[in-house]
């Protein structure tokens, strides 16, 4: 059974890839509300904002607007999720000889997918109101691996959010702590402009770390202790939302 | 097509137990279903059909009391067990955003098949959906998507097939369609283990019938043998009139055709236990 788990993750990822594929709206609406974030901040707040980086604005808040866009597209991976448990069709799939965890893995494997084609989309629009970067290929590499383990990281946690849920409502709640988050770090302005209490939880919360890591390698500085605290936040959560969600999982197929 | 085999029953439940909570849903269950027979489960809402059959679909575990699918522990070789036991379930469990055809494509590749494609034109065909093969399931009717859902559930000829409420909420034309797959199932040898709460479904398909009735089976036996309980008949004689179902099969005509109309008449609400 087990030795399925490659080719019933494949076959349950093509199926979830061709909704959005038929649903399209899905990925586009992920990407809307970053950009217009991203044209609000540059066009209008921007001009008022020092950063002392002294590059430009755009360049600045970037890395700050990708999290956010992968923050509103995992709470699709708990839509769908409850979707397929709601419809009977979850119990379908468990009661075929099937790699049990594979149902998982596709939503997963999707929603890394959705969401490099929605950060792609953000970029390229980063890329059309100036964003410049002369990051080298490594670099890049670096940019997409911090951004895939924090979608995989988000989306775990998705996951608990869909198997727990009772509602479609209640299955994407879980994302607006998150897309929220960036607001209080070092996203949008530096913390040294924020009251004390604030400028700390600002400095120690995950997403400083993470944004601090992906705009060092943007501007081809040295990423420095951040990237460390960076990646040691992501595994950290992704370990936890992993046993957490299969804790859960295991209680819905026995 | 009565069967009597003198082969070791494809299901054997001894004793099965079932809460939730505070609720007994099942007192202690015990039947056989003799291989290549069609066993109908009959009983209200809430007697227990449901969770009876998501124990044997290895998707719920039973408190007490064992459950074997030829031979075959539900619970202990729940993989051997999937291998040869299909469930087409309550609600019509087929993805909508996919086609016809692409959702038995996507089973076939989880019964990891061989020819995907061939399989899935085959059953379309089989079922009076090749026409609707290529449209997606959420613009199927009711029957439409019920055949789509019991077709899903033959990828692989699984020998045993179950059948929960297969008709519920569907219009008398549907329901005739399903009546003759099941039948052209058990003609096939599939073993199959249905529930229903129509009296006449269980009376029109079923070799032998088990009456479940607040977690406990009442009575199992044949449709004879369930007669026999009731004093002998008496003569009388009654005017035959047509019943409104005659009327309304006279009326609309052929009782096999395709339907190819866009409504959905899925039944609303889960039956509780």
């Amino acid at each position: 059974m087990t030795t399925h788990v490659l080719a019933d993750t494949g076959a349950l990822t093509g199926r979830s890839l061709r909704h959005i594929l038929r649903s399209p709206d899905t990925i586009i609406t992920t990407a809307v509300t970053p950009i217009a974030l991203m044209l609000l901040f540059v066009y209008v707040l921007g001009g008022a904002i020092t950063t002392g980086s002294g590059s430009s604005y755009i360049n600045y808040m970037l890395p700050g607007i990708l999290l956010i866009t992968i923050a509103s597209g995992v709470a699709y991976t708990s839509y769908r999720l409850l979707l397929d448990l709601e419809g009977g069709i979850f119990d379908r799939f468990q009661s075929m000889p099937i790699a049990r965890s594979s149902v998982l893995w596709a939503h997963v494997l999707t929603s890394v997918v959705a969401n490099l084609v929605s950060v792609a989309i953000v970029v390229g629009v980063a890329l059309a109101m100036g964003f410049r970067t002369g990051a080298s290929v490594g670099a890049w590499l670096a940019v997409v691996g911090v951004l895939n383990l924090f979608t995989l990281a988000l989306t775990w946690l998705a996951v608990v959010a869909g198997l727990s849920a009772k509602t479609v409502d209640g299955a994407s709640a879980f994302s607006y702590p998150l897309i929220f988050l960036p607001f209080i770090s070092s996203a949008f302005v530096p913390t040294d402009s924020m009251p004390g209490p604030v400028a700390w939880f600002a400095r120690h919360q995950p997403v400083t770390s993470i944004v601090d890591t992906l705009r060092a390698l943007y501007a081809q500085q040295p990423v420095g202790s951040s990237i460390w605290i960076a990646l040691a936040w992501l595994v950290g959560i992704l370990v936890v939302a992993y046993l957490f969600a299969t804790v859960l999982f295991e209680r819905k197929i026995s | 097509m009565t069967t009597e085999p003198s082969v070791a029953p494809a299901i054997r439940v001894q004793g099965i137990e079932k809460s939730f909570g505070d609720l007994q849903v099942l007192r202690g269950v015990d039947f056989e279903v003799p291989t290549g027979s069609i066993f109908a489960l009959l009983g209200s809402n809430g007697a227990g059909k449901t969770t009876l059959v998501r124990i044997l679909s290895t998707l719920s575990k039973a408190d007490a009391g064992t459950a074997t699918v030829h031979g075959f522990d539900v619970s202990g070789r729940a993989g051997d067990v999937r291998e040869l036991i299909s469930l087409t379930g309550q609600f019509a469990a087929v993805d909508d955003v996919l086609t016809g055809r692409e959702n038995l494509m996507l089973v076939a590749r989880l019964r990891h098949l061989k020819n995907p494609g061939r399989i899935a034109d085959d059953l379309l065909e089989r079922f009076s959906l090749a026409e609707a093969g290529t449209r997606r399931a959420s613009t199927y009717s009711g029957g439409m998507r019920r055949r789509l859902d019991i077709a899903m559930s033959l990828i692989g000829d699984p020998p045993v097939i179950v059948l929960d409420e297969p008709t519920t909420g569907l219009d008398p034309q549907a329901r005739i369609e399903v009546w003759a797959t099941v039948k052209e199932l058990a003609g096939r040898g599939t073993t199959v283990l249905l529930t229903t709460q129509y009296l006449d479904e269980a009376e029109q398909l079923a070799d032998r019938i088990a009456i479940l009735h607040k977690g406990a089976i009442l009575q199992n036996g044949t449709l004879a043998e369930l007669k026999k309980l009731l004093p002998a008949a008496e003569v009388e004689y009654v005017e035959k009139q047509p019943s409104l179902e005659d009327v309304f099969l006279a009326l609309v005509g052929d009782t096999g055709g395709t339907d190819t109309t866009g409504d959905r008449t899925v039944a609303a609400g889960k039956e509780c236990g």
